[in-house]
């Protein structure tokens, strides 16, 4: 088994032991839960060009290139030379696999009329071609496209059925896996019965036209041991190979990022909890006609151009041209990104082909250009191409392998005018992580535009209607007027703005002059105050002076009383000597 | 305007049929078998009477068994086996099975219907 070589699948969960075999098929291995079931035959029946021969082609060419499988064709119905430039315009090159040994094809032909058939026989001689082939160059896988000419070039059914019974048999016993293609037949699977050989794997491929509208189809009828996706799966022949339609992950796990980027617009920005919103939503952005949704979604578009992100724009109704010349009139420059190549555009009338088509292109244009921003405008414009259920059914998918890429989806939605607007005609709302609608604000002989977040999971995003602005420098978003008249937009927001405007300016004024006069007051006071400061200086210093008179006096008197004792009582011990200093101080003096 | 000779145009084109057969020319046979089932030994037994009788000396037969050739199968369109290719004289013609239908053997080999008759009556 090779398991290191296969690339990754989403079908990690088949618990089964059958050992299977990578196609390399688009989407087919993924249906089919890792491939084929190896060592095995595996019927592939549809009706005339849908697909079968191209289907084995490139099986074997997907295993010869791919998984290092060398293969053999066995052609009952082309020669070698018509096979290689039928498959020459999908790209495979069979002559030069067949150079390189990875690729052997053997084309055999059963003519009934240059046979005459004389006796018993049996196919063993066919054995022992393929056998020869398969040994050649040690092919793993073979395609028997169709072998159901035998039952045209040779007479006796009966030994025919019991040789291919023999042929499958043989086939399995030789571990060779194996692609048998049967032409439909009515009421059967094929034409010749070979289901009933063939049990392991049965492969229905089949086309339908509806309303002129071609939709091939892929469906795993039976694949005995192993689980498998039940549906009709859409596919496409395109320049490169087969590519069915990856299928809608059968379980919810992918993984969410935690980080917010910008919208491109701050307002915005700052309505999504201030940090934008959440790298890998769905975002939906719906309103009616002329609401601003084409010329938001550019806004996001030119975020993440700026950031060096990649985007891709699917556009139903304008062609790219247009979109850039109307965008720039807002003032965003889309041209500059597509010339740098961050931006891809395509633009594509909605009934040019089936829904499927569109979403097999979508994940083409997608897995080539590896976005990490997809815009899709609008995706009502895909109503056009199929009725409303199966349009949900392709949106839901397109989500799906959108989330689990992780890449950021804008979806526009157009609501028509009489209906419910919180309600998108395609009923995704449930499926997108925000939502942001934009309406009409009708009043006063005006019409205005209004956004408001109507769901955004995961953040704390404002309630608020804001007026939305087209400026010739891009969107803008204004605080919507709430006042006693209810809610104002336009001109008579702008009015009511006015109005406040001036009333703010008498409130500030009168404030401005209550303080001036404040002031003037504390000045009054603070020169009152300076006045009685100065008085009480004054006071207080005559008063001083008065103390030291009296001080003064008060010493004099008291020198003099000395004086008059010591001159009394001239022999006076006591009196003597206390009066003696004072005699001297005062003959001193 | 001139009348163009009548010709008998089946008589002529019998004779052409047959005329190698008459005339003794050598007949190059291949068979192709796969090893000695019962049914291959069958064919060759069956093939080896019908030349004694039919055209004594007067063929090569060549019997290749493709599980030893196996690539001879290819170029040669080979399907299933037994298979007999009348090689020379053209035109080219192949039969399948164990050639037990003599009638329908002779009749791809081109021998002459009255050489069968008289195998018959002898």
């Amino acid at each position: 088994m090779r398991s290191t070589k296969t690339k990754p699948v989403n079908g990690k969960a088949d618990h089964g032991s059958l050992p299977k075999c990578l196609t390399g098929i688009h989407g087919l291995d993924e249906i089919t839960l890792g491939g084929l079931p190896r060592g095995r035959p595996t019927l592939v029946c549809g009706g005339a060009g849908c697909g079968k021969t191209l289907l084995g082609i490139e099986f074997l060419v997907r295993g010869a290139t791919l998984f290092g499988e060398p293969g053999v064709c066995v052609s009952f119905e082309e020669t070698e030379e018509e096979l290689t430039s039928n498959v020459e315009s999908l790209g495979f090159n069979l002559a030069t696999l067949v150079k390189q040994k990875k690729l052997a094809i053997d084309h055999v032909q059963v003519e009934r009329n240059l046979i005459e058939e004389t006796g018993d026989y049996d196919l063993e001689a066919l054995f022992v071609r393929i056998g020869h082939a398969v040994d050649a160059i040690g092919a793993k896988r073979v395609l028997l496209d169709s072998v159901e000419a035998l039952f045209a070039g040779l007479e006796d059914e009966s030994v025919l059925r019991s040789e291919l019974r023999r042929l499958f048999r043989w086939l399995k016993d030789r571990n060779l896996t194996t692609i048998v293609t049967g032409e439909r037949g009515q009421g059967t699977l094929t034409r010749h019965g070979l289901e009933e050989y063939i049990s392991d794997c049965v492969i229905l491929l089949d086309h339908q036209v509806r309303e002129t509208i071609l939709t091939r189809r892929l469906r795993v009828v039976k694949y005995r041991g192993s689980t498998h996706g039940m549906n009709e799966y859409p596919f496409l022949i395109e320049s490169d190979g087969i590519s069915v339609l990856p299928v809608t992950s059968m379980d919810l796990k992918y993984k969410s990022s935690d980080e917010r980027v910008s919208t491109g617009v701050p307002a915005l920005d700052e309505m999504f909890g201030g940090k934008g919103y959440f790298r890998g939503n769905s975002i939906l952005v719906s309103g009616t006609s002329g609401t601003g949704k084409t010329s938001l979604t550019t806004h996001f578009v030119d975020a993440a151009c700026g950031r060096g992100e990649k985007c891709v724009f699917f556009s139903f109704e304008e062609p790219a041209d247009q979109i850039i010349r109307n965008m720039r009139s807002i003032g965003i420059d889309l041209q500059r990104w597509v010339d740098k190549g961050l931006l891809h555009f395509h633009s594509v009338r909605p009934t040019t082909y089936g829904l499927e088509m569109h979403l097999v292109k979508i994940h083409k244009v997608i897995q080539e250009f590896a976005p990490s921003l997809v815009v899709v405008d609008p995706v009502t414009g895909l109503l056009h191409a199929g009725t409303a259920y199966e349009t949900r059914s392709i949106l839901l998918r397109m989500i799906d392998f959108l989330k689990e890429r992780q890449i950021t989806a804008i979806l526009t939605t157009l609501t028509s005018g009489t209906a419910i607007q919180e309600q998108t005609e395609v009923e995704i709302s449930s499926l997108v992580d925000a939502w942001l609608l934009l309406r009409d604000i009708e009043s006063r002989g005006e019409r205005n535009r209004g956004i408001y977040i109507l769901k955004a999971r995961g953040v704390a995003h404002s309630n608020q209607i804001r007026e939305f602005l087209l400026t010739s420098h891009g969107v803008e978003l204004r605080e919507v007027y709430l006042g006693e008249a209810g809610m104002l937009t336009g001109s008579a927001r702008v009015t009511q703005e006015a109005k406040d405007e001036s009333a703010a300016l008498i409130g500030r004024q009168e404030i401005e002059r209550k303080q001036l006069l404040l002031q003037r007051k504390r000045q009054a006071l603070d020169a009152q105050i300076a006045a009685l400061q100065l008085d009480l200086e004054t006071e207080v210093q005559e008063s001083e002076q008065l103390i030291a008179q009296e001080k003064l006096k008060v010493e004099k008197w008291e020198q003099d009383r000395g004086v008059m004792v010591t001159s009394r009582y001239g022999n006076s011990g006591t009196q003597k000597e206390n009066g003696r200093p004072a005699a001297t101080a005062g003959k001193g003096k | 305007m001139k009348t163009p000779k009548f010709i008998d145009n089946t008589k002529a084109f019998e004779a052409a049929l047959l005329a190698p057969a008459m005339a003794g020319v050598r007949y190059t046979l291949r068979l192709f078998i796969t090893g000695t089932t019962p049914r291959c030994v069958r064919a060759i037994q069956n093939l080896h009477a019908l030349c004694e009788a039919n055209l004594p000396g007067q063929y090569d037969l060549e019997v290749i068994d493709i599980y030893q050739h196996p690539e001879q199968a290819k170029p040669e369109q080979i399907v299933v086996t037994p298979t007999l290719i009348k090689q020379f004289p053209l035109p080219l013609r192949r039969m399948i099975g164990d050639l037990s239908d003599k009638e329908r053997v002779l009749t791809g080999l081109g021998i002459p219907r009255r050489q069968l008759a008289r195998e018959r009556n002898a």
